[in-house]
């Protein structure tokens, strides 16, 4: 198979979007070749939600109040707990120096990468999402709106988590200071998304909470790209 | 070797702020506490555990004051690349968290008799403490790298995209209607506070936005200090000598 980043066959530099295609493909490539990550971040959402029932106890009344909100924490830890690969493995084989100089904006090539991460995290979640809800004996009314609300901003996380992933890059114990860094930016995310499925499960118009979610998710797509290739610009000095 | 961008000229600076300003901000802080504890009248409502709030809202102020600041110097240092901006920012991060701590803990003292209980979830008090979060985000990052200039562009990197914080603490008690009471002095013409509580109050801000200003330039004159010794070891070691 032919190396996607490399030149086409005139030596001539690809376009802008074939650039970004190329990118894509080879994140995607890569993560198909290990689907063991994947398995690892379903996994991990799966065994974090499970935790809640044994600690927080069986009845069916309280996790059916707890279950939307134990769904997108455990989402939110399994995408955190996937950021680590999301430059660190172009970093360690100098593919990151060549997408540095690749013939598109650094920020564009994040989001490239960001799409690839959303592919192999974000969608996987969303479809195990509502085997782990209904677990958790979750109205299966607001199932629905769990997995609108999770598709919704599930872009934000990966997004934002660039950030994260591009400021750690050669950290010490740069695993562990993600959730410290990531938290913060986290939170509305979380709190909007566990605020559309209540106001579903209370007969309430979810459209406001899905819109600031979305808003969201506009937003980090507008800024987070820019941060995270300052972050690898400076990784890279 | 690096030239920070006239650090001589930011270190001379810095020495003569320093003492007139830690030295005025604590004689404002004892004034402002004497009136706060001893004259001001106890509020008709919260009788004398009000008088908190003479620690609890500068400290709140300045937390967030503070973080501006973090912000502005790590946004002038990364898009001029000038040394003394990440000294500055250096030098703000723990009296930042600091005065965040201050306000957190003596917020859950005010909280315990007013609300009874010590912590909320709401909106206020959460954004406060992932404001801390991200204060400490910001410590731990510049010092989880083994080049500092690479933990100070990484952090300095944090500290602007966590700006997106700020107008969430500002207008939480607005957007939300939770436990928390709402800005009392939001009318400066005509605060919904009687004037033998404010002065008190505004007294406590200027002290503590003046001890924050010295304890900033110490620690900055520290850090200066600390990069001078490291470029003579330096050249030292280079020089063979």
């Amino acid at each position: 198979m032919s190396d996607p980043m490399a030149p086409g066959p005139s030596g001539a530099t690809p376009g802008l979007g074939r650039t970004l295609l190329a990118v894509l493909r080879r994140d995607l490539a890569r993560t198909a070749g290990r689907s063991g990550d994947v398995v690892a971040v379903l996994a991990f959402f799966v065994v974090a939600a499970t935790l809640f029932p044994l600690g927080v106890g069986p009845g069916p009344q309280v996790l059916s109040r707890i279950a939307s909100g134990v769904v997108w924490a455990s989402a939110l830890l399994a995408v955190l707990l996937s950021l680590d690969r999301l430059f660190d493995t172009d970093r360690n084989d100098g593919a990151l120096e060549a997408l540095a100089l690749a013939p598109a904006p650094l920020a564009l090539v994040v989001v490239a990468k960001v799409v690839a991460h959303w592919l192999t995290t974000g969608l996987p979640l969303i479809v195990a999402a509502p085997v782990v809800a209904i677990m958790l004996q979750i109205d299966s009314a607001v199932l629905g709106t769990l997995m609108l609300s999770l598709a919704v901003g599930t872009p934000a996380l990966s997004l934002i988590g660039a950030i994260g992933a591009a400021l750690t890059l050669g950290a010490r114990r740069g695993a562990a200071l993600m959730p410290l860094l990531l938290l913060p930016l986290y939170v509305p995310v979380l709190i909007f998304g566990v605020g559309a499925v209540e106001a579903a499960a209370n007969g309430l118009p979810t459209g406001p909470h899905l819109m600031l979610l979305g808003a969201g998710s506009v937003l980090a797509l507008a800024l987070a790209p820019l941060a995270a290739a300052a972050g690898l610009r400076a990784a890279l000095d | 070797m690096h030239r920070y961008a006239n650090p001589t000229l930011f270190g001379r600076i810095i020495d003569r702020v320093r003492g007139p300003a830690t030295l005025a901000g604590l004689a404002l802080i004892a004034v402002g506490l004497y009136l706060g504890l001893f004259v001001a009248p106890p509020d008709y409502q919260q009788g004398e555990s009000f008088r908190i709030m003479y620690v609890h809202v500068p400290a709140a102020w300045m937390s967030m004051f503070a973080y501006a600041g973090l912000a502005v110097s790590s946004a002038v240092y990364l898009i001029w690349r000038h040394g003394v901006a990440d000294v500055a920012a250096k030098a703000i991060a723990p009296a930042g968290a600091a005065f965040t701590a201050i306000a957190l803990v003596s917020g859950a003292l005010w909280g315990q008799p007013m609300w009874g209980t010590w912590w909320v979830w709401d909106a206020r008090l959460t954004s406060v403490l992932l404001l801390f979060f991200l204060y400490l985000g910001y410590m731990v990052l510049r010092d989880a790298f083994d080049s500092p200039e690479r933990g100070a562009r990484a952090a300095g990197i944090l500290a602007v995209v966590g700006v997106v914080n700020l107008p969430i603490i500002k207008f939480s008690v607005d957007w939300w209607n939770t436990l928390h009471q709402p800005a009392t002095i939001s009318k400066l013409d005509a605060p919904s506070i009687h004037p033998s509580m404010l002065w008190p109050l505004l007294l406590m801000a200027l002290g503590f936005t003046l001890l924050f200003v010295g304890i900033v330039c110490l620690r900055a004159r520290a850090e200066l200090l600390e990069r001078r010794a490291r470029t003579i070891e330096m050249q030292a070691a280079l020089g063979g000598e």
